[in-house]
């Protein structure tokens, strides 16, 4: 499977280099603006950002090629060599900041939109958007139709993008696919951005009041923030599309957050996530398709679309910071929780042998019924592993009898029945509960209470020592 | 304005504030004197925390002006602190208790310049005055809400204001936050600061508060407690709205 994995990747050529550096690059300028959006709690702006810019561009692509038609803007003229590429370079900076102006415009418009069907509409936040984001792509989907002999724009390829053809649109005379040079430049723009505002970004995020009465204008911060959010979408529309657009602003920042609870961290993390992230995906769309197809008996698939995979592959990377990620994570919750449970067994079975030896030492034939408490046939796997921890560490000894406490052992019980006869003393004085109800809680309790609240509790009931049962309520050595 | 006492840190002139077009306080005169504690005390949707936004021009006065030791709020922006509601963010936001505090301090490191050592040790300073210092690094979604609300007054105080306006600082917190609040606010009167406080717990305003601002939806009385928090006057301020307001309220924002 590995030699088939590894045969199926040696095609790769620099046409995938360019593929793969692309969709990282359109990635990782989406994953800052992304990032505050996250945090701001607005992905779902995003979401409708990508959609909302689409009348923009049209506007923005039809009034660039009119301006070409009626002379104001020249077209590429044909010569070669540096010329060529400058020429290129000059046509792609032209038409793409026609485009960013069009996107942020109607991106600016759409949140504004929102706001105002927000306010008289009566309606909440997200019907607003909803509402706003799903008109205007409908209107850019019937201007493209409208327009269609001079736009040449291709509804499907609104919205799925084409990364495959993105990368062989080069610049000029060189291999550089001008995609490249659009969304790294995005890329640039937003990471000096973010280190230039960082603390305005922060503090507006966090807290706009304050921000406002520091004098910062949190409003002018945020269609900021949607504006180049909008460019970026544009940057990124022509390569990946409108759906997997909200994909490389979401997932990577998604992922980040749960990896750290740094900010700059987070930020950093996202951009490594959407990189990693798309140089996989497009590894596993070279891959993974033909080696399952063909196990399917579907030979003739070769490879599927590598946007869809990247987002498959940042998909990956996020499942697996849920499940794995050192602070938030399921698998470090589990851990704990193990812990927690393995800890209360190993104490119950302490204060059993404590309660066995203490019956044993006021009544002998007592002490023979319960022989069988410290008996490792009658105790369950889990209380098996604790009783072998507790062997381990020398706080239990096996013998002919079945098992009994040693020294260290016997203390660690003391500590554990006092906070259990402690709490049953403090329960009689404040519940109107008979005594015989005690016990359930305590035994609970028992296991949470810890030196202090021990202390507190010891302090509060005049330092007992007896229990509402009449039991001796032990004192560790240590603490005599 | 002529008739504003330069001398006064806050001074309300005829200040009404709606809610699209619904007066929510009408016709706010007020003059705060200086150097005092001040509690602002009401029942709920008095207004309280709408005069401390009108006043800092978070939400439009309708009418009106408010001057700060004489100048417009503009002018005097760094010479005045606010703490809001302590509800009024997102506690799990990616930060440490003490960036949190140094964001009291972004106005004097002023745009595109980093928080550096010297200022991070300011914040540190502010933090040890509430006693969290030890919670500097620690992550200010782990902290409990009493720790919360000092880290907002620390980063009240690392601006150095000479007057502070804040939003429910006693609210939901412990016994030794609030032990410690008032032990704060006592430090600023000593150095000659003022304080506005929105205060919900009646029993507490003599102890620890100079003057008090009894409001609902206008200003009912102000001045010291040991003469306005009378019985009288909290009836005239707990006794429901005033039925009238209330109604031209309503129809000014349904005509």
């Amino acid at each position: 499977m590995f030699t088939e994995f590894f045969q199926r990747l040696s095609v790769w050529e620099g046409i995938d280099t360019w593929i793969a550096v692309t969709g990282a690059l359109a990635a990782m300028a989406c994953a800052l603006p992304g990032t505050w959006l996250l945090l701001r709690r607005q992905s779902l702006l995003g979401d409708a950002l990508s959609h909302a810019v689409l009348p923009g561009i049209v506007l923005a692509y039809l009034g660039v090629s009119w301006m070409e038609e009626i002379g104001w803007l020249t077209a590429p003229a044909t010569g070669s060599g540096a010329a060529r590429v400058a020429e290129g370079m000059s046509l792609v900076a032209r038409r793409q900041l026609a485009l960013f102006a069009g996107a942020a415009l109607s991106g600016v418009f759409a949140a504004v939109l929102s706001e105002v069907i927000q306010r008289w509409g009566r309606v909440e936040r997200s019907a607003a958007l909803g509402v706003v984001f799903t008109s205007m792509f409908a209107l850019g989907l019937l201007l493209i139709r409208l327009f269609a002999d001079r736009a040449h724009l291709d509804p499907g390829c609104v919205l799925y993008g084409n990364l495959e053809a993105t990368a062989f649109n080069r610049l000029g005379d060189t291999t550089i696919p001008q995609a490249v040079i659009v969304n790294g430049g995005m890329l640039l723009v937003n990471a000096l951005l973010t280190l230039l505002f960082f603390k305005e970004l922060r503090l507006s995020t966090f807290d706009p009041d304050l921000a406002a009465a520091q004098g910062m204008r949190p409003s002018l911060i945020s269609v900021a923030l949607m504006s180049v959010t909008a460019a970026t979408v544009v940057a990124a529309f022509e390569s990946v599309g409108a759906i997997l657009v909200i994909a490389m602003l979401i997932i990577p920042a998604a992922t980040a957050r749960l990896l750290s609870d740094r900010l700059s961290t987070i930020l950093l993390l996202g951009i490594v996530v959407a990189a990693v992230g798309s140089v996989l995906g497009h590894v596993m769309a070279i891959t993974l398709p033909a080696m399952i197809c063909s196990r399917l008996g579907m030979p003739q698939v070769e490879d599927a679309s590598t946007a869809g995979m990247m987002t498959v592959a940042a998909c990956s990377c996020f499942l697996l910071a849920v499940f794995a990620s050192p602070r938030h994570g399921m698998a470090r919750a589990w851990y704990e929780r193990w812990r927690l449970k393995l800890r209360i067994v190993r104490e119950d079975l302490l204060g059993s042998l404590f309660r066995r030896e203490e019956a044993a030492s006021s009544q002998p034939q007592a002490a023979n019924q319960q022989a069988t408490i410290g008996d490792p046939a009658r105790l369950s796997w889990f209380q098996r592993l604790a009783r072998q921890s507790l062997i381990r560490q020398g706080l239990v000894e096996s013998g002919s009898h079945g098992d009994s406490l040693t020294e260290s052992g016997t203390a660690a019980a003391q500590d554990l029945v006092r906070s259990h006869r402690l709490w049953e003393s403090y329960m009689a004085r404040h519940f109107a509960l008979p005594n015989a109800r005690l016990h359930d809680t305590a035994e609970k309790v028992e296991h949470f209470l810890g030196p202090e609240l021990q202390a507190e509790l010891a302090a509060e009931l005049d330092q007992p020592t007896t229990d509402p049962h009449g039991k001796v309520i032990p004192t560790p050595p240590e603490r005599l | 304005m002529s008739n504003h006492l330069d001398s006064s840190p806050l001074s309300i002139h005829d200040m009404t504030v709606a809610y699209q077009r619904r007066p929510v306080l009408w016709d706010i005169d007020y003059s705060a004197p200086s150097g005092k504690l001040i509690a602002i005390v009401g029942p709920n949707g008095a207004g309280k925390s709408t005069l401390i936004k009108a006043v800092l021009q978070l939400i439009p006065a309708a009418s009106g002006d408010v001057v700060f030791f004489g100048k417009p709020y503009r002018e005097q922006a760094s010479r005045i602190g606010y703490v809001p509601q302590r509800t009024s963010v997102d506690w799990d936001f990616p930060i440490d208790a003490l960036g949190v505090v140094a964001m009291g301090l972004y106005r004097k490191i002023g745009w595109f310049r980093p928080v550096t050592k010297k200022y991070r040790l300011q914040a540190l300073a502010a933090l040890e005055r509430v006693g969290l210092a030890e919670f500097a690094s620690r992550q200010i979604s782990q902290l409990s809400g009493g720790q919360q609300q000092r880290v907002f007054l620390a980063r009240a105080l690392v601006q150095d204001a000479d007057l502070y306006l804040m939003d429910e600082p006693f609210a939901g917190v412990d016994a030794a936050t609030e032990r410690a609040i008032v032990d704060l606010l006592r430090e600023l009167r000593a150095a000659g600061k003022t304080a506005l406080v929105v205060h919900h717990d009646l029993q507490t305003v003599a102890e620890y508060f100079d003057e008090v601002l009894l409001l609902n939806m206008r200003l009912i009385a102000s001045g010291p407690v040991e003469q306005v928090f009378t019985t009288e006057n909290l009836r005239r301020t707990y006794g429901g709205k005033l039925a009238l307001l209330d109604q031209v309220g309503y129809r000014m924002s349904h005509k």
